[in-house]
């Protein structure tokens, strides 16, 4: 008994913690989901899955997120594992905190800031003009899907780096001397040491990186030019402009219900795909 | 060697720098087939950078690597029939045992089949006495059962040499000691060429049949641990192979097989010597604790010193005694069992007489 009660009060700081940053806001936005919109705007209690029923309205909103998202991920890390591969195989140790700093120096500057300026190289003025010098005319790069996967690419990029040049960092280099003196080429040592071995960093990147993505509504408003917007451009539509937020709460827990299932698939694959080990953690 | 013995490796001018660092200097050696040759001397000697260069990991600034007969200077370390046991196993932590010690069946091409590839393993198993842990995981081994994986994942190639880093350093002693045993017995069951690595002048002594001495990237010695033991050349290899008293002397009158010196307290001396002398060289004289002789009375024949009983350490089958000569200095002598009984012990303090069989002095290298 005072055992439990020893635990109890141990764990007290972070089941309120939870609680209150967590779970009640969460049923807050649970319980608007039922209800109607006033006729001013805001929530009026009720019971009803009208809301719900309404979702299709946001269907654009929903599949480009469940597109764009995705396929950042993806991106990223097609990009991030060579860098965070040289970074901790190939590059010299002299070098290797310099070129850690740099791909940190990004976020010293905000990314509205950022995507203002991926606004200037994407514009008329700036990639289609260097296309149009060489012949190639007519290239509009700003404000399409494309111009939000480089802006969701660019802004995370340094999340995914992390995370792999950890996991890299961290493998044994006699491992891939073992690997070679056993006859393996270093093509065929890189797929079957390196690349399983590096898995939870990659899991941890991919994870990071998606969650993020999911909940994206900054990058979209800016480079998608209100043509291609995100489930979280249309949050911020329902709750601060139309102020229909029984609507955007049932958007809100359709979003986290779909990120719940995704993850839990997900988790399942990576701890299949790296064995039994339990090293593969968030971060 | 006899001439009827294959050479299967050979170094041949071998030197390796790193910046200014001369790891290695001109290595010549030879290497027989089925035998089991160490490498031994302090860290930093350069005999783990000769095993490296060996492998194919370090590719030499100077000289030739032959591997059966043909320079692999530049042929990588996948492409050269030798395996390695790394210092801490390097084994490859995704993978279960028995993935762990298939990866090299497996990297060649053509790639045997699935059956011939189950079936070496589990006679590499069966021989390193691990039958049935194949499924298992690497981190559910213990270091021993670890070291064992190791072993297997590199004799299952069945290399022309398999080249030991340390193997048994990570090793508790007992431990240690069953794996000498069973590496020697593996040697000689396998009949593949064995080179070890190693600081453990024990472990190079009890299993190698031919010891290489290294010190600061040279080789100073190369012999059976008989002859190391007995005519080492320079005073570091009677150092490191076993112990010894080293008296600094000059070369009186130089022979081809008794050497005169004098020694620093003035007393003439005769000796084997270590190595060609030249008469007004200086040169170190070397005796083992062992052949010290230690009395009451000064022996009628042979050289013999006064000395007073420093210290004393009884070890079961040996006295250790620390004594000290008024010219010489400090001395080790080791006294049997069976003398002491005969004779008695000898207290701290007491005066009594060293002495020697001129057989017994080897005159070496400074």
């Amino acid at each position: 008994m005072r055992q439990l009660r020893r635990n109890g009060v141990l764990l007290a700081p972070a089941g309120i913690w939870l609680l209150v940053m967590l779970v009640l806001p969460l049923v807050v936005v649970f319980i608007f989901s039922f209800g109607e919109r006033g006729a001013a705007g805001g929530y009026v209690p009720a019971l009803t899955l009208e809301q719900y029923a309404n979702l299709p309205a946001r269907w654009t909103a929903f599949k480009n997120t469940l597109i764009l998202a995705p396929l950042g991920t993806l991106a990223a890390l097609l990009i991030a594992y060579p860098l965070a591969y040289y970074l901790a195989v190939r590059c010299s140790p002299k070098w290797r905190t310099t070129l850690l700093i740099l791909v940190i120096v990004p976020f010293w500057t905000s990314i509205l800031i950022r995507s203002y300026a991926w606004i200037f190289i994407l514009g008329g003025r700036g990639i289609p003009a260097l296309l149009e010098m060489v012949g190639i005319d007519e290239v509009r790069l700003i404000n399409t899907p494309f111009a939000v996967l480089v802006g969701i690419v660019y802004g995370y990029l340094p999340l995914m780096v992390f995370p792999i040049f950890v996991s890299l960092d961290k493998l044994d280099k006699r491992l891939l001397e073992a690997s070679s003196d056993l006859g393996s080429t270093p093509l065929r040592t890189f797929w079957q040491v390196t690349l399983p071995l590096s898995v939870p960093g990659v899991a941890t990147g991919c994870m990071l990186v998606f969650i993020l993505l999911m909940g994206e509504f900054l990058i979209p408003a800016i480079l998608g030019g209100g043509k291609v917007f995100f489930v979280g451009n249309a949050l911020v539509d329902l709750f601060l402009q139309s102020r229909n937020w029984a609507f955007g709460s049932a958007v809100a827990m359709t979003l986290v219900f779909i990120m719940l299932v995704t993850v839990t698939v997900y988790m399942k694959f990576i701890s299949r795909l790296g064995g039994q080990r339990d090293d593969i953690s968030l971060m | 060697m006899s001439a009827a013995v294959r050479t299967i490796a050979e170094f041949r001018g071998l030197t390796k720098t790193f910046g200014p660092v001369v790891a290695a200097s001109d290595l010549n050696l030879s290497i027989a087939e089925g035998e089991f040759l160490s490498f031994l001397g302090p860290s930093g000697c350069g005999k783990t950078t000769a095993l490296r260069m060996l492998a194919g990991f370090e590719a030499p600034t100077e000289g030739e690597v032959l591997l059966d007969g043909e320079v692999v200077n530049h042929v990588e370390a996948h492409n050269r029939p030798v395996n390695m046991v790394f210092q801490h196993y390097a084994l490859f932590p995704h993978l279960s045992v028995f993935d762990n010690i298939a990866y090299g069946l497996r990297q060649r091409r053509p790639q045997p089949d699935r059956a011939t590839v189950k079936q070496k393993v589990e006679k590499v198993l069966e021989i390193v006495r691990l039958e049935g842990f194949g499924p298992r995981r690497i981190w559910e081994m213990s270091g021993g059962q670890q070291q064992r994986v190791a072993l297997a994942r590199a004799i299952v190639n069945e290399p022309k040499i398999l080249l030991l880093d340390e193997p048994m350093a990570a090793l508790d002693r007992k431990l240690r000691k069953e794996m000498q045993i069973e590496l020697q017995t593996l040697q000689r069951r396998l009949g593949i060429t064995f080179v070890l690595v190693t600081h453990d002048q024990e472990e190079a002594l009890s299993m190698s049949d031919r010891i290489c001495v290294m010190n600061g990237g040279r080789i100073v010695q190369v012999g059976t641990p008989r002859e190391l033991y007995d005519n080492p050349r320079t005073r570091y290899v009677a150092g490191f192979v076993g112990t010894s008293n080293f008296f600094d002397a000059v070369v009186a009158e130089a022979g081809p097989d008794h050497v005169a010196a004098r020694l620093a307290g003035g007393q003439h001396v005769r000796g084997k010597p270590g190595f060609a002398v030249k008469t007004g060289q200086e040169v170190c004289v070397s005796i083992r604790p062992e052949q010290i002789a230690l009395s009451r009375e000064a022996p009628d024949a042979g050289m013999s010193e006064p000395v007073t009983i420093l210290n004393r350490i009884f070890l079961g089958e040996h006295t250790e005694y620390l004594v000290r000569s008024g010219t010489l200095g400090d001395i080790l002598v080791l006294v049997p069992r069976q003398s002491e009984l005969n004779a008695g012990t000898f207290n701290v303090g007491e005066e009594a007489f060293v002495s020697w069989d001129e057989n017994a002095l080897l005159i070496l290298e400074q």
